[in-house]
């Protein structure tokens, strides 16, 4: 139906295109130079106004009838079912109504949950033809409004233009609408999560047992939301994948400004470039299967006990993967820095080693410092690997042979299965969240700013 | 003064000044050789990568068949209804005729354990198809089930004691017989690409995740091409530079490094959670992966504007088209291709994300392939992590052939990329 209402709207478009040009062409049959627009832009100034509403009126529509549709049928419902329910109660309620309106039913639902499924089953047929109903009306009104609108002396060109730069300031304006619903959803959320637990047991509480008694009599796992040792986990493997690919990526950015000849260049760079490409999924997946077995080898070759989920063997993929981000930021770092600096240094007797270290390191410090921080960025934000291969324990240890959880691994255990926005496991995963959000958009924010200021130095 | 005489009676011959020079020099090669070793680890770490992904990996693209000769008995089965009858029995039947020596219940349990569950399914479908097969005897090739598949490929060690292995002595005498026989053969594992996932290694296939990653592309393409195009039009030419400006390009700058996770917790709280769409759709999953994928084309269609000389612009002004005239009729079409390079790249990037489609459900396990755009799915990164969760031995071969075919799209997206940008890239 509603692929049915889009092919409609296109259609109506089309025919508005053609009714406009061609009053377009008649006014400039009648008037000639007189005319102010050329007849196309009178068929796109009418195109576009009845295309547009309509599509946003059916946007709307699609996205607001589930929701009013689900307060109607709880309105509709007798009020021993809905009176004192709580909102998870509701929800309860109102999936079992749409499962039997899809014709699941499991047990024996009761009458009112049936009676009220067909009725939402009949709502819904009924709002899907008003839309279109709606949609085509609307459309037929606009097309006979904007027609009577046109007239030889019409700036249609202008207000086609204007509409366009309309709808070009709406799609860059998409960035700001993306962070903020970021930050709505995520601050909503925690809040509701703060008001369960204090923030001051979340963000210093050493104890992370997020398992939520099923019961409210039951006697274990009440649940501990304190965040420390996550926190401090994701910085331990965050601390390993810098320690692996900062020294690779850095030696490998030096060799290939400084020392590579044009053709290995050519062929190591996009080689370099591919560990980048590699889906972080496939990265979890070679760190379970092979990093960790590994470790563990050698680990007890050397006859120290290691964890099927150690730190290391997570953080060291994570670093594989983070070696042509550093790589590629030290490299456009190192060739921003002026040649002047560079045949200085040479001409006085330096080796070319010593004009790398003495002068152009110090010089394109800021610019490496920035691509590190934007690094180390990627690595407390990244998922997969440590999804994979981490652990899930809150074990507080900086002893990188141990198993710890990080911030994304946590968000996504909570998250996978039936998620209850009600219940504090699910808000927490939001909590953490938002701190993930806040602590890389300052690492973004600085270093952004720092690769930037570092650039325009020398332009 | 005494320093400028002092410098000049330095004894360059010396050999304390040699010794100062071969260190110098040393030191100098020891720097080049650690950035040629950090290169060489990298490369060789991706090659361990690739090396053992296929060696798992190439195992799934051949599956083990046995031919056996099933006898649907003309009792057993409805004509009107055939899809209506215990094939497992008729299989099993058919397949016990094979070791008429094998009369044990449980002896007999274990050998129908050869054949993959498929069998009897694969049967069923063959009798739906043709009624008039019933009441006949016809060979059939059906898969065996994962242990037996391991056992054919080598992967289990039939020299292992046997209480350090899946398949006991029995079953491997059994399968040496049906080998013995010819009816054991290796086939190219077409249902890897036209079977959607099951539970069972061997019937397992990738074309859900196919199919739902291609709605959900579909969908993030379609929402964030001409928002991302828009967008960097508008930036790049009308814009002017004040406050409003900056933040809208600090803000894309900063999306484009928001961890993917975060954007998966914006789509299930505000997709799912508030406007109530349904979980695991590949519509939200293109909403999420769209609202990740724009920051890139607009950092890319920017650059390719850019590169567009100001001569075009000056010479359209200058007949007299309007600003909009000037960018829809000529610079727009010049920056095609650096457009559709950095399209490409966007989407292969978003192809591989996996982290928020597991937060809005895109990890469901699903036994065949979505219908459309609000049809429960998955995506070919999300399968991938299912079976890689999965205990039983063959999901690992999967899971490696899953790779190697996302692989196999991402290195024919960055491929046509590479191939716009070389055919089409102009130097003005």
């Amino acid at each position: 139906m509603t692929g049915f209402i889009l092919l409609a709207i296109v259609a109506f478009s089309l025919i508005a295109f053609y009714v406009g040009r061609s009053s377009g062409r008649r006014f400039v049959a009648a008037h000639g130079p007189e005319v102010h627009s050329r007849p196309v832009y009178h068929g796109a100034y009418v195109a576009i106004w009845v295309g547009m509403p309509a599509f946003v009126l059916v946007l709307l529509w699609l996205l607001l009838q589930g929701t009013v549709l689900d307060r109607l049928i709880l309105a509709t419902l007798p009020e021993a079912l809905t009176a004192g329910a709580s909102a998870a109660e509701q929800a309860l309620l109102l999936s079992e109504i749409r499962n039997v309106a899809a014709g699941r039913i499991f047990g024996t639902p009761s009458p009112e949950v049936i009676v009220a499924g067909e009725t939402l089953l009949r709502w819904e047929g009924i709002a899907r033809w008003a839309m279109l109903v709606v949609a085509v009306a609307l459309m037929i009104l606009l097309l006979l409004g904007v027609r009577s609108r046109l007239s030889p002396r019409f700036r249609a060109r202008q207000g086609f233009e204007r509409t366009m730069s309309g709808l070009m300031i709406f799609s860059s304006v998409v960035a700001i609408f993306t962070t903020l619903g970021i930050i709505a959803s995520l601050v909503f959320e925690a809040v509701q999560f703060f008001k369960l637990v204090p923030p001051h047991e979340f963000f210093f509480g050493l104890n992370w047992e997020p398992q939520i008694a099923i019961r409210a009599d039951q006697v274990a796992g009440a649940g501990a939301f304190g965040a420390v040792p996550v926190f401090t986990g994701t910085l331990l493997i965050a601390t390993i994948a810098m320690l692996v690919a900062t020294p690779i990526g850095l030696f490998s950015a030096i060799y290939l400004v400084e020392y590579a000849d044009r053709r290995v260049r050519a062929v190591v760079k996009p080689i370099m470039e591919i560990l980048a490409g590699v889906p972080t999924v496939v990265y979890g997946f070679f760190a379970v299967l092979t990093v960790a077995p590994a470790v563990r080898e050698a680990g007890s070759v050397i006859g120290i006990t290691v964890s099927p989920n150690s730190a290391l063997a997570a953080g060291g993929v994570m670093g594989i993967m983070i070696i042509p981000f550093i790589s590629s930021l030290s490299d456009d770092a190192l060739k921003a820095v002026p040649r002047a600096m560079r045949d200085g240094s040479l001409a006085m007797g330096a080796t070319k080693g010593e004009t790398i270290t003495k002068v152009l390191l110090p010089a394109a410090l800021p610019g490496i410092v920035g691509g590190i921080l934007l690094a180390l960025s990627r690595a407390i934000g990244e998922t997969m690997i440590v999804v994979m291969a981490a652990g899930l324990m809150a074990t507080l240890t900086a002893n990188p042979l141990d198993g710890v959880t990080t911030v994304t691994v946590q968000i996504v255990t909570m998250l996978i299965g039936d998620t209850a926005f009600d219940n504090p496991k699910t808000l927490a995963a939001f909590a953490l969240g938002l701190v993930l959000f806040l602590v890389t958009l300052c690492l973004n924010v600085v270093a952004l700013r720092i690769v930037q200021r570092y650039r325009e130095k020398y332009e | 003064m005494t320093d400028a005489t002092e410098t000049s009676s330095f004894e360059w011959s010396s050999p304390q000044a040699h010794a100062r020079r071969r260190r110098r020099y040393a030191a100098d090669r020891r720097l080049k050789l650690y950035g040629i070793a950090a290169i060489a680890v990298a490369i060789g770490l991706l090659g361990i990568l690739i090396v053992s992904l296929v060696a798992k990996g190439y195992l799934a693209f051949v599956e083990t068949v046995v031919t056996i000769d099933v006898t649907v008995p003309a009792g057993a089965a409805d004509p009107a209804d055939p899809a209506k009858a215990n094939y497992r029995a008729i299989v099993a039947d058919s397949f016990g005729a094979l070791f008429p020596e094998v009369t044990d219940r449980r002896a007999l349990r274990d050998l129908n354990g050869i054949l993959s569950r498929g069998a009897s399914l694969k049967v069923r479908d063959m009798v739906a198809a043709d009624p008039g097969l019933i009441g006949k005897t016809f060979a059939v090739s059906v898969p065996v089930s994962d242990p037996f598949d391991q056992l054919s490929k080598g992967v289990i060690d039939r020299t292992l004691p046997e209480n350090r292995r899946r398949v006991s002595d029995r079953e491997i005498a059994w399968f040496e017989q049906l080998e013995a026989q010819g009816r054991v053969e290796k086939v190219f594992n077409s249902g890897l690409f036209l079977d959607a996932d099951s539970r069972f290694p061997e019937l397992a296939g990738l074309a859900g995740a196919v199919v739902g990653s291609f709605y959900a592309l579909l969908v993030c393409f379609l929402i964030s091409f001409p928002l991302g195009i828009a967008a960097a039009v508008y930036l790049e030419e009308f814009a002017p530079k004040n406050r409003i400006t900056d933040l809208i390009e600090v803000n894309i700058n900063n999306l484009a490094a928001v961890p993917s996770i975060v954007f998966g917790l914006l789509g299930l709280a505000l997709f799912i959670q508030t406007f109530g769409l349904p979980r695991s759709a590949p519509l939200v999953g293109g909403m999420v992966l769209s609202l990740m994928t724009l920051p890139t084309i607009i950092i890319v269609t920017r650059a390719a504007l850019k590169s567009v000389p100001p001569s075009i612009r000056q010479a359209a002004l200058g007949v007299g088209a309007s600003k909009h005239e000037v960018i829809l009729h000529h610079v727009l079409p010049l920056a095609v291709p650096g457009i559709l390079t950095g399209t490409i790249i966007g989407l292969a990037q978003a192809l591989g994300e996996t982290a928020p489609l597991l937060l809005i459900g895109m990890n469901a396990f699903l036994t065949s392939p979505p219908g459309g755009i609000m049809d429960p799915a998955t995506a070919l990164p999300t399968q991938i992590y299912i079976w890689a969760d999965s205990p039983e031995r063959g999901f690992v071969a999967l899971t490696s052939a899953g790779i190697l075919v996302l692989l196999g799209f991402l290195i024919v997206m960055n491929g046509i990329a590479i191939f716009l940008r070389q055919r089409f890239e102009r130097t003005w």
